[in-house]
């Protein structure tokens, strides 16, 4: 790990004036950043700990819940308006990692944790164009199980790694920001970006810029959510495919759908064509199905991850079913 | 800063942080204070040999850098028994078996009791079914869940299950009160 | 005379009844069996107070539960520095220069050593060259230019602190001449295989002519299984601390071979054995990864070159690159029955990647050699020769893999004939050893497939696969069979020291990485010597203690037994000659004695008692010192001696995702007397769950454009974590073998064997999928 200084923020403010100079970076939790970091994958000039600033969650007078960058996961899991308004928020959270690390982690750095692809992480050995703008990609013909199937490029493959981030997705919520040029909005499924050529740039998050908060819809229907982890061993994996849902049936139709997935993009991957496809249709497995081939119609496998667009057509699938409750 | 909040408290003793940034809390507890209770096994995030309690919270001490724990209270594997008392789960663990190795010991340990503060608190599980309940009963899957950040390689997760339900069942696991002291 | 049978046969049945073990799971008594042969004129041996069996807890639990028990990297010297190494990134070829200087500016830098300026030094010994050497090939260490495989050590970097070591040792860059290199399985094979090695031999046999007995049988399967890399992943990564004192040199090593290590260090660092003390009292796990490795000699040798003590700690990363880990296999398994059932062929043949020099054959055949009577046998293992780091043993080498492809084979020729897979097994079972023709020392693994299969519920099993279903969970139940040769090193030795004040002390080089050795051994000892346990200490696993005992092939209790037992008979002859004149034991011999309630007492009439401590004050002595060796394994000569396991699993396999879940197994062993039923279970869960991780979710990413390996971290590898492993239910016949010590066979690897199979027929059972390719990932089950 390359020598830095540690400063600890005490408001946004601070935190912002610090975090503009070249070579600084925020520390959350630390659970990708300090790992990342011993990897010399990140090496920051300075770190400022902005685990001081807001770790509220608040209700807004929309209906909405406001919920600082530095509450802890386990926090927000556990959060009681938080678990019965969005539940697919709480499952996603509790998903992921371990009860150790979602102690530490924050909100803010969940959401901007980095690729778990292993050829990024392989500093000295492999090649990489997100490492490494412009040396190559080893993944795209190297070990890419875990890989995207969804708006890759030629340049990068990589998934994205967070279970919280796809169940914002689903929920339509905002990210707030701070930096140098004031404060702005966000919203969630913006925040990430796919890789193009520029697969270094994650994020529209501009030179200094920190995430303060995030927000949630009011969504009423959102009670009727959930995630579904899909992984290589019980507990304690990354996603292979994740779907976070929501859904509103009235009458048998679809009246309100959501739909994020995980593990598929290298982003939080909003299923809009297939929200689209079952927006005032019947709620049937047949049209769940139809809904989740043609959101992955696209689909790009490489050589070893073929099978997720299957694992994620029943995924969706199933999960919708399950919402549903016990369709057919 | 008040003095207070420029130390860490590490079982009940006021330490100065580390000079250097760089240092984990793993490495400033085994190499700086000499407490090697708390175990290096990957120092990546991904076997919980680490795990201790901050302000009775568990939290894997390689991903976390010293410095940010000043203000903090630290309790280790060390601070666990009273004398030459065992803590519960510590006996919990020689009765039930629950350890060939011991090097993920005291990490299982600490976590354990670290998790019935989560249970205490409400926080869910990925395999909880009832989000709304107050509290989650700790079933054997509960606890198998719960306990999947910390591996074992020797398999004698079911004596270290075994060890936690009978320290649970007799409401020693979250007795960690003296230790905090 | 039978050196070792301690049962006698009233003796038997109170033996099975084996108490309780580890998490609260009564472990069963089998029926009585009887005729259970002790060889004629077998001694009965009354010592001990029933120690042995007994489920005693470690001795050492209390230090491991407070943190307190000191492992490698816990050892500190004044004056310490740090280790970090830098890693080659090409698989072969040569260093044409490394760039230090960045490294030599970095805060806190004390020292780096590279190939330029390493001491010279002797390439270490694999395994079996020498009576003491435990390397995996026969490399040189940091003595050339030449890159030999990805991931070798190019630079040993030392500086103040762990941070200043790891930051220095990052800033190092090489320049490298690349040559080409086989990184890929199939370009190994293609570029010509050789046949594999075993003790001088090469390993192939042949009995009858199997292709045709195969061509000819009415019911056969011929298929082709694939099994990964893997690695040990101790949780302890592997760490040293060393300290030179002039010429003599003082290692904290983590090890399951400290006399090996203190004898390859010194020959490697051209000093005398004596000069070596090599400790390891606490290893935090080893599984086959903690013998002789190339991190001790670095640390050693650059803690030369410094002139300071050196702490070396490997990155997880550097575990997956300096050790080796199970090789990959390509097996073809060819099984031929008639309609009755009766085996006529087997053919376990196939390719397993290796490295020059490496010891280790990952010899998969092996446990088609005598499990079953077949008529026919064709066995054949050939190497393939890739350029990568040397693979190593690790936990059941060889058999955890090739029992998986013979016990799948045997499911599907049962599934073929509308046969209980459990009855074919029975139906099959041979009458003395199919391969030597040596008649077994004890098997009873069709005792163990009947009390397996009634405890588990087996006769409610559908044998209609994917008939069972609950919601999105197709459940299924499967076996598998396993077994483990029994092994006793001759090199054992231990110094058995009585104090007048009626305590003992054990001497013996050991080791205990959590196999519970130390409790099992200090259970021995208290037993032989009729003393209770807290009035014997035991000191293991340190170079200058006797024997040559290393932690391998479940082998140090077998071992170490022996040569307690006759370090027992020489202190009790000892101890006669010591007797005054008005001893009550006056006159007899030592056949006439036997240890009893702390001192020796004639056999036939225990009231002519006199304790330890009484002789001994007596005949004016502080203590009694013997050294005792327990003699060449002969009995490996004349019996076919294996333990065995019938391995019950239930899997559930979700219909919609593929993703598997162990949700019941159970262990039926025969392996002889279990000395310690606490210990023992561990080792048989333990064995099961590494044995779920070989079957579901283990393998090392080598990336065969490279030998790169992709996945050097636990986050990515997958181990099974607690939410994958169920409650393990164990049983054992508990049946001594006559010709073992103590009765008592090796159960170290025994439980690796079989399960993966298990496991596997019980996802066929559930979906009607049959994989023949580990680790069984849901994809395949989509």
């Amino acid at each position: 790990m390359k020598p830095f200084v540690y400063k600890k923020a005490g408001t946004v403010a601070e935190a912002v004036r610090a975090g503009a100079a070249p070579g600084a970076k925020y520390l959350g939790g630390g659970t990708n950043l300090v790992d990342l970091m011993r990897e010399t994958i990140e090496q920051p000039a300075t770190l400022v700990d902005v685990t001081g600033l807001s770790s509220d969650i608040r209700r807004l007078r929309d209906g909405g819940l406001l919920i600082g960058a530095a509450v802890r996961n386990t926090e927000l899991a556990t959060h009681r308006e938080v678990r019965t308004r969005y539940p697919v928020l709480t499952r996603a959270v509790v998903a992921g990692a371990s009860g150790q690390i979602r102690n530490m982690a924050t909100v803010g750095g969940n959401m901007l944790q980095r690729t778990r692809c292993a050829y990024f992480y392989d500093a000295k050995g492999s090649r990489c164009n997100k490492r490494n703008p412009g040396q190559g990609c080893d993944a795209i013909e190297g070990f890419n199980r875990m890989h995207a199937i969804l708006g890759a490029s030629s340049a990068c493959v990589a998934t994205h790694p967070s279970d919280m981030s796809v169940a914002l997705a689903a929920l339509d919520a905002v990210v707030h920001l701070d930096g140098p040029g004031g404060p702005r909005e966000v919203p969630l499924t913006e925040l990430h970006r796919l890789p193009g050529e520029t697969p270094e740039v994650e994020t529209v998050l501009r030179q200094g810029e920190l995430v303060t908060a995030v927000e949630l819809p009011p969504l009423s229907w959102a009670k009727r959510s959930t995630y579904r982890k899909v992984r290589d061993r019980a507990s304690y994996a990354f996603a292979l495919v994740s779907v976070a849902a929501a859904i509103d049936v009235r009458g048998g139709k679809v009246k309100e759908v959501r739909i994020a997935l995980g593990g598929v993009a290298h982003k939080p991957w909003r299923a809009r064509e297939a929200e689209a496809a079952l927006s005032g249709g019947p709620a049937t497995v047949k049209a769940f199905r139809a809904a989740a081939e043609a959101e992955l119609a696209d689909a790009r496998p490489l050589r070893d991850n073929g099978f997720k667009v299957e694992l994620a057509a029943r995924t969706i699938t199933a999960v919708l079913g399950e919402l549903a409750g016990g369709v057919r | 800063m008040s003095a207070e909040s420029s130390v860490i408290r590490v079982n009940g003793t006021a330490v100065a942080p580390p000079g250097d940034p760089r240092v984990s809390l793993l490495d400033f507890l085994r190499e700086t204070l000499g407490l090697h209770g708390t175990k290096k096994g990957c120092d990546q995030g991904g076997c919980g040999a680490c795990t201790l309690l901050v302000d009775g919270e568990r939290i894997l001490s390689c991903l976390a850098l010293a410095v940010q724990y000043t203000g903090r209270d630290v309790v280790t594997v060390e601070a666990l028994a009273d004398g030459d008392r065992l803590h519960p789960v510590q006996q919990a663990f020689i009765d039930h078996d629950g350890f060939q190795c011991g090097y993920c010991t005291p990490g299982q340990i600490c976590s354990a009791i670290g998790m019935a503060g989560e249970l205490e608190r409400g926080v869910p599980s990925h395999v909880t079914e009832d989000l709304s309940a107050k509290r989650a009963e700790l079933t054997a899957e509960e606890l198998r869940e719960r306990m999947s950040g910390n591996l074992c390689r020797c398999g004698a997760h079911n004596g270290i299950v075994a060890a936690i339900a009978k320290a649970h069942q007799a409401g020693q696991l979250s007795d960690s009160g003296r230790a905090a002291r | 005379m039978n050196e070792w049978s301690s049962s006698k046969r009233g003796d038997l049945s109170r033996r099975r009844m084996l108490g309780v073990v580890g998490a609260g799971v009564v472990v069963s008594a089998l029926p009585s069996r009887s005729g259970a042969a002790t060889r004629p004129g077998a001694q009965a041996r009354t010592a001990g107070e029933g120690l042995v069996g007994a489920p005693l807890p470690r001795i050492e639990g209390p230090l491991k539960v407070r943190g307190a028990a000191p492992y490698a990297a816990e050892f500190t010297f004044a004056g310490m520095v740090y280790a970090a190494l830098a890693f080659s990134t090409i698989a072969k070829g040569r260093i044409i220069s490394i760039d230090t200087g960045a490294a030599e500016a970095a805060p806190g830098f004390v020292h780096v050593m590279t190939h330029v300026n390493a001491p010279r030094m002797r390439p270490m010994m694999p395994w079996a060259s020498s009576e003491k050497a435990a390397g995996n090939d026969a490399w040189p260490i940091m003595q050339d230019d030449r890159v030999r495989w990805n991931g070798q050590p190019i630079a040993v970097v030392l500086a103040e602190t762990q941070e200043q070591a790891d930051h220095a040792a990052s800033l190092i860059s090489a320049t490298y001449e690349e040559e080409p290199a086989t990184t890929s399985f199939a370009q190994a094979k293609a570029n010509g295989t050789e046949t594999a090695v075993l003790g001088g031999q090469p390993v192939h046999i042949e009995i009858g002519d199997a292709e045709a007995a195969l061509a000819a049988a009415a019911v056969s399967v011929d298929a082709t299984f694939h099994t990964p890399y893997q690695n040990h992943n101790a949780i302890e990564p592997h760490a040293v601390t060393v300290a030179w004192h002039g010429n003599e040199l003082e290692v904290h090593d983590a090890s399951q071979s400290v006399v090996h290590n203190a004898w390859s260090l010194a020959q490697i660092l051209g000093i005398e054995e004596h000069q070596v003390h090599v400790t390891s009292p606490y290893v935090g796990g080893s599984f086959g990864g903690k013998f002789m490795g190339m991190h001790q000699v670095l640390a050693a040798a650059s803690s030369r070159l410094s002139g300071r003590p050196v702490r070396l700690t490997l990155s997880r990363a550097g575990v997956y690159r300096l050790v080796g880990g199970r090789a990959l296999t390509e097996q073809r398994l060819a099984l031929g029955a008639g309609r009755d059932g009766r085996f006529v062929a087997l053919i376990h043949t196939g390719t397993s990647t290796h490295t020059p020099d490496s010891p280790h054959p990952e010899l998969a055949q092996f446990v088609s050699y005598s499990s079953y009577a077949t008529g026919t046998l064709k066995i054949d293992l050939q190497w393939a020769h890739l350029d990568m780091v040397a693979n190593a043993a690790m936990r059941a080498p060889g058999e955890a893999v090739g029992s998986f492809a013979l016990e799948s084979a045997v499911d599907e020729v049962a599934v073929a004939l509308g046969m209980d897979p459990i009855e074919l097994r029975i139906r099959n079972e041979p009458q003395a050893d199919p391969l030597t023709g040596l008649p077994f020392s004890s098997r009873n693994i069709v005792e163990a497939w009947r009390a397996g299969a009634k405890r588990f519920g087996w006769e409610r099993r559908n044998p209609t696969p994917r008939a069972v279903r609950q919601g999105d969970w197709l459940i299924g139940m499967g076996c598998g069979a396993g077994s483990h040769m029994y092994a006793r090193e001759s090199g054992g030795a231990a110094r058995l020291t009585l104090t007048k004040h009626g305590t003992a002390t054990i001497d013996i080089a050991a080791h205990d990485a959590g196999m519970g050795t130390a409790t099992v051994l200090t259970q021995i000892t208290a037993d032989q010597l009729a003393l209770r346990l807290d009035q014997v200490r035991l000191r293991a696993a340190d170079s200058a203690l006797p024997g040559v005992v290393p932690g391998i092939g479940s082998s140090q209790t077998t071992t170490a037994a022996a040569t307690i037992i006759a370090a027992q008979r020489k202190a009790v002859a000892e101890l006669l000659k010591l007797l005054r004149r008005d001893s009550p034991l006056a006159g007899l011999t030592a056949d006439e004695v036997t240890p009893r309630d702390g001192g020796l007492a004639k056999t036939d009439d225990p009231a002519r008692h006199e304790s330890y401590s009484s002789i001994l004050t007596r005949a004016r002595r502080d203590e009694l010192v013997v050294e005792a060796t327990g003699g060449n394994p002969t009995e490996s000569e004349q019996y076919s001696m294996y333990s065995y396991a019938a391995v019950f699993c239930e899997v559930r396999v979700n219909a919609v995702t593929g993703e598997i879940r162990v949700s019941r197994l159970l262990g039926s062993m025969d392996c002889g007397r279990v000395v310690n039923a606490r210990t023992a279970a561990g080792q048989f869960r333990g064995g099961m769950v590494m044995a779920i991780g070989l079957a579901l979710t283990e393998e090392t990413l080598y990336d065969e454009r490279t030998a790169r390996i992709m996945n050097p971290s636990l986050s990515e590898y997958h181990v099974p974590v607690h939410a994958d492993v169920p409650e393990i239910d164990v049983i054992w016949t508990g049946i001594p073998d006559p010709q073992a010590p103590l009765g008592a066979r090796g159960i170290g690897e025994l439980s690796m064997n079989g399960t993966a199979a298990a496991i596997a027929n019980a996802v066929h059972n559930a979906t009607g999928t049959r994989v023949r390719r580990l680790p069984i990932t849901l994809d395949q089950l989509l």
